[in-house]
């Protein structure tokens, strides 16, 4: 089996390789590669993302043919994919990071500021926090309600249809963290610096 | 609930931790890589490695330490201590750091924080303010503490945060080193004057100090070194320490 991390120039994503090859010892070969065919022809997919939504939207786009290819992944022949950070966030039909800017639309809704309730809340949210699993996810499997992931983040994405939220933080309110549908799956956190816990359901992703 | 993290910090030089953890059964107690290791094993909720290398022919020598640590720890890495430029900050990031902490560079050059948090995002730039207490302020020092460029610590820890710096590192240079305790002063007025969370560092001496810097410094996060490096408490005992004083921590 081959899991492709998609390398499109979206900020940092040495840790997330770092943590899949960890994970994947020598079971399963990491591919990093904007390589459209060696995405194609690869069994799962992780859409990392880092900075701005519009940044990594436009670092997208920068590549020929890559949002086209990723359609074609998840939403064509529905083969795992797993967006982390802004990579979840970029599911959405729009986010207003910068300025309104149109998301992959795999996931109906909206990417809008956490509302830090007249600067009570600092952002970014940075730092530990407790998921509440909400709905049985693929992903956590084996791993605990409450457990602890690492976030860092400005920006909340808003699904629609609440039935895709698998998880969610208690914060200025109450932050979706996670999604699954079908053959989607999202982290608003970073499992690859979640410690542990995090490598889990990394695993998890890698044996669906 | 956002958990309150603790962060040990590492001071490098030439690639060899300076002031290490005596553990007995550490094979190499001068190995970053092994320290960090046992820090993120012991609950560090991030690790911070400060490089303090002095010669230019050695400074290559952290990214090699980077790259290999960031390969066994799975926790946040910060990485401070001689950046310049956007370049050195993208080497860093490129070798597995997940934040970098600028310090001199941010004051002699305004551009390095804004075109960095640009290029990377906020949430890998941490602005480090090193304030030293003179009257009724406190004044920006540079250059590890040798030069004062007169700046009020206050004003510039907001010019920070517009310029787009994803958190503050404040350390009181009248309390480091000292063990008596964070400049609480400081870092709450720090922590009032921004929206962004506030690491406080410099002082520590017992983990009363790390419950203060929380609970009156308003700080999101404590930064220590010494009361870890030398094995007075470990990060579980402040940890523990902490929750029982009603702190929200991650256990």
């Amino acid at each position: 089996m081959n899991v492709t991390i998609v390398d499109y120039n979206s900020g940092n994503i040495s840790s997330v390789i770092n943590s899949f090859k960890e994970v994947a010892k020598n079971k399963v070969t990491i591919e990093v590669t904007s390589d459209l065919n060696k995405i194609k022809s690869s069994d799962k997919v992780v859409l990392p993302g880092q900075g701005s939504f519009k940044s990594c939207i436009d670092a997208l786009n920068n590549i020929d043919g890559l949002t086209d290819t990723l359609n074609e992944f998840a939403i064509t022949n529905k083969k795992p994919l797993l967006g982390i950070c802004v990579g979840l966030q970029m599911f959405a039909d729009i986010g207003y990071e910068e300025t309104e800017t149109k998301g992959l639309g795999w996931i109906s809704g909206k990417v809008s500021k956490i509302d830090n309730q007249n600067s009570k809340y600092k952002l970014p949210h940075i730092g530990w926090n407790q998921i509440n699993i909400i709905k049985d996810s693929r992903i956590f499997k084996d791993i605990n309600n409450y457990s602890h992931m690492y976030f860092v983040h400005s920006y909340e994405f808003i699904p629609e249809d609440k039935n895709v939220i698998s998880s969610t933080t208690d914060y200025s309110s109450n932050i979706v963290c996670s999604v699954e549908k079908d053959n989607i799956f999202g982290t608003q956190f970073h499992p690859e610096k979640s410690d542990k816990i995090g490598l889990k359901i990394i695993n998890n992703f890698i044996s669906l | 609930m956002l958990k309150k993290r603790i962060i040990p910090c590492l001071d490098v030089k030439n690639g060899r931790v300076v002031k290490g953890i005596n553990f007995v059964d550490l094979k190499d107690a001068g190995d970053p890589v092994e320290q960090a290791k046992i820090y993120s094993d012991g609950g560090a909720d991030e690790i911070c490695f400060l490089d303090i290398t002095a010669s230019n022919e050695n400074r290559d020598i952290i990214y090699e330490v980077v790259e290999k640590t960031s390969k066994k720890c799975f926790v946040p890495l910060t990485v401070g201590g001689g950046i310049k430029s956007v370049e050195d900050i993208n080497k860093l990031l490129n070798c597995g750091a997940d934040k970098v902490s600028i310090n001199t560079a941010a004051v002699e050059n305004s551009k390095v924080v804004i075109d960095s948090s640009k290029k990377f995002g906020s949430q890998c730039i941490v602005v480090a303010i090193d304030a030293k207490k003179n009257g009724d302020k406190w004044e920006v020092f540079t250059h590890g503490g040798r030069n004062n460029s007169g700046i009020d610590a206050l004003e510039y820890a907001k010019q920070m945060e517009d310029n787009g710096a994803g958190e503050l590192l404040v350390t009181s240079m009248d309390r480091d080193g000292t063990q008596v305790g964070y400049d609480i002063d400081l870092m709450s007025r720090i922590s009032s004057k921004v929206n962004i969370p506030v690491i406080a560092s410099g002082g520590v001496g017992n983990l009363d100090h790390l419950v203060d810097g929380i609970k009156l410094g308003k700080a999101s996060a404590v930064l220590a070194a010494s009361i870890f490096h030398y094995g007075k408490y470990s990060v579980k005992e402040a940890k523990d320490y902490l929750d029982s004083k009603g702190i929200p921590v991650r256990i």
